[in-house]
């Protein structure tokens, strides 16, 4: 067991060293950092001094570990709009892109999950087609158009929900709605083929030949050993929602993380672009090391591996 | 009829294709979405000969912002209305098409490429190679994707290469993971064993033995893969990091109908069916792909 979380530990370890050096090196694609960085009608005298004071002469890898210590002591620089600390500006913002994930993900998991079990266990019946075809249509509609879509109805035409903004309960409705829709279908389709799967096992027909009744066959050993792959999906689910949370904050001006880096690439401050893409990469890998763990808990033949 | 007899081999391969086509056929929705999808490539193909008007020209007199069903002075009808700009909304769901399959097709071809060498590899070498490529692929996933390619192309700025390339690069992972298992099951089999007992070099036995009988999961995760790239080349034309005006996309078109929301609704309606519909074909024809082909595959 602690073999297991050690290695799974230093695994981790090694993932955000990676991502700390892409998000460095996204700086030097062009080759030269100070044009990024400067507006284009900075003079040759501006941008020399720049790159003086900013140590981009040094070798590549000085820069790195330069860049490294600083990040590890949560220091990415000053934001170049706000004259603030990077970190701070996108630390600050954790907390609203959290509950627009926090209840994408919940919402998702409220729906998808009974959806899927329902599914299996009454398959082919006409909730089968209806959740089915749900989960279809929630798999291939793109999130912006859902959120244009939801504001178009919702706040445009029957004027029931607020279309931007944070504050109350009502304006997390149609963002979270929006944000979990893809997640939702992820999880129906992939409980709705994990119970099937577990249905059809020699152990599932035992207890039924046994004469145990229905229900406690489909809660007690169907979908404990259904769940092994919902858990993990919902590790990787959360890198989506994350990801997606940039699209849904700015259609909705949600005062989150994933709004405030399209701003911030939009104003070339690449110190918050840094900070920002570092932290949710962070994020996701911890959580997933989370789920790893709880994992080893469900099914204790992973540690064997 | 004339018949040339075809070699026993030959004829076995042409039959199985046969029967793998009669069994997807046997799907009905499989079916539905590949028409969709034919019907989707065509468009895109014959655009300037089917579409009604030209996609760019504007007109800012008083064709602006006209509803579905408008019949301009000339007698003509807009069946989708126009834009902002006097622009015919039909034609420029039609052009869209464009800029979609063509990103589509060439970053799953990148990334088809990158990730099938990297499970081959992966897998067949396993150890030391396989430990860093996976790492590699966590590293990769840990991303929030949207977000590093918006950063990317913020940097490099906006060009349909930028935008396959960036997509293609960093998509590869899903298919070395596919293609990784099935070498891993693959390497263990007879026919391998007694390939490489009779002496087949490592190269011979990965591109000859191993490549062709991991294709199949590597296909269908190339199917189903094109419908999230074209979702995801439409959200960096929504936040104007696509394919640059005037140019239509279907993302572009959907920006601008975000701010024309509360006068113009068939300005983020029509492009965003447009999308939904080949993403829905693709994920249609894909999913009776998977079924066809090999039902226990997770993906």
């Amino acid at each position: 067991m602690s073999t297991f979380l050690v290695r799974r530990l230093l695994q981790s370890l090694v993932v955000l060293f990676g991502v700390s050096f892409v998000v460095f090196a996204i700086l030097h694609l062009t080759g030269d950092p100070a044009l990024v960085l400067l507006p284009p009608d900075a003079s040759a005298e501006d941008v020399r001094r720049f790159r003086e004071v900013m140590g981009f002469n040094d070798p590549f890898l000085v820069q790195y570990g330069r860049f490294l210590t600083g990040a590890l002591h949560g220091d990415f620089g000053q934001s170049v709009r706000h004259g603030e600390a990077a970190f701070g500006l996108v630390v600050e913002r954790m907390p609203a892109t959290f509950e627009l994930a926090g209840a994408a993900l919940l919402l998702a998991l409220c729906l998808s999950i009974p959806a899927g079990i329902v599914s299996a266990v009454r398959r082919n019946s006409l909730l089968d087609y209806v959740a089915t075809v749900v989960a279809l249509f929630g798999q291939s509609l793109p999130t912006f158009w859902l959120g244009i879509m939801l504001i178009l109805l919702f706040s445009v035409q029957f004027h029931l929900l607020p279309s931007s903004g944070r504050g109350t309960l009502s304006h997390l409705i149609l963002p979270a709605v929006t944000l979990g829709l893809f997640t939702t279908a992820r999880i129906t389709r992939l409980t709705r083929s994990g119970m099937l799967e577990v249905l059809n096992q020699d152990y599932i027909r035992t207890a039924r030949a046994k004469g145990v009744s229905d229900s406690p066959v489909v809660w007690k050993h169907a979908l404990k050993n259904a769940a092994i792959p919902i858990v993990t999906i919902v590790g990787i689910e959360l890198g989506t929602l994350l990801g997606g949370s940039v699209i849904t904050e700015t259609i909705f001006a949600w005062p989150g993380v994933g709004r405030l880096s399209v701003q911030a690439i939009a104003n070339r401050d690449y110190p918050v672009v840094q900070a920002a893409v570092f932290l949710l990469a962070s994020t996701f890998v911890l959580v997933n090391l989370l789920v790893d763990v709880v994992y080893t808990y469900l099914d204790p033949r992973i540690r064997l591996r | 009829m004339a018949t040339v007899a075809l070699p026993e081999a030959a004829r076995a391969q042409r039959r199985e294709w046969l029967v793998f086509l009669r069994r997807l056929a046997a799907r009905r929705t499989a079916l539905f979405g590949l028409v969709v999808v034919v019907l989707v490539v065509l468009t895109a193909l014959t655009a300037s000969l089917i579409s009604p008007f030209d996609p760019i020209e504007q007109d800012l007199g008083d064709l602006r912002l006209k509803a579905p069903g408008f019949r301009d002075a000339a007698g003509h009808v807009h069946p989708l209305g126009t834009d902002h700009l006097g622009r015919d909304l039909l034609a420029r769901v039609i052009y869209g098409a464009r800029p979609a399959l063509l990103v589509g097709f060439a970053a799953v071809a990148i990334s088809g490429l990158i990730g099938m060498a990297a499970g081959l590899v992966a897998g067949y070498f396993g150890g030391r190679t396989d430990d860093v490529l996976m790492r590699l692929a966590d590293i990769q996933l840990a991303f929030p994707f949207i977000l590093l390619a918006i950063a990317v192309i913020g940097v490099l700025g906006p060009s349909l290469k930028t935008i396959i390339v960036v997509i293609g690069v960093s998509s590869w992972v899903v298919y070395a993971r596919i293609v990784r298992g099935a070498v891993l099951t693959l390497r263990e089999r007879e026919f391998v064993q007694a390939a490489l007992a009779l002496g087949g070099g490592d190269v011979r036995v990965l591109l000859r033995h191993i490549l062709p009988n991991a294709l199949t999961p590597w296909l269908v995760v190339a199917t189903l893969d094109m419908a999230r790239v074209i979702v995801i080349e439409s959200a960096l034309s929504f936040l104007g990091l696509g394919v640059q005006p005037p140019t239509p996309t279907w993302g572009g078109m959907l920006a601008d109908g975000r701010v024309y929301i509360s006068t113009a609704w068939w300005l983020a309606t029509f492009p965003g069916l447009a999308i939904l519909v080949t993403v829905l074909g693709i994920n249609l024809f894909g999913d009776g792909l998977r079924d066809t082909l090999d039902p226990r595959l997770n993906v």
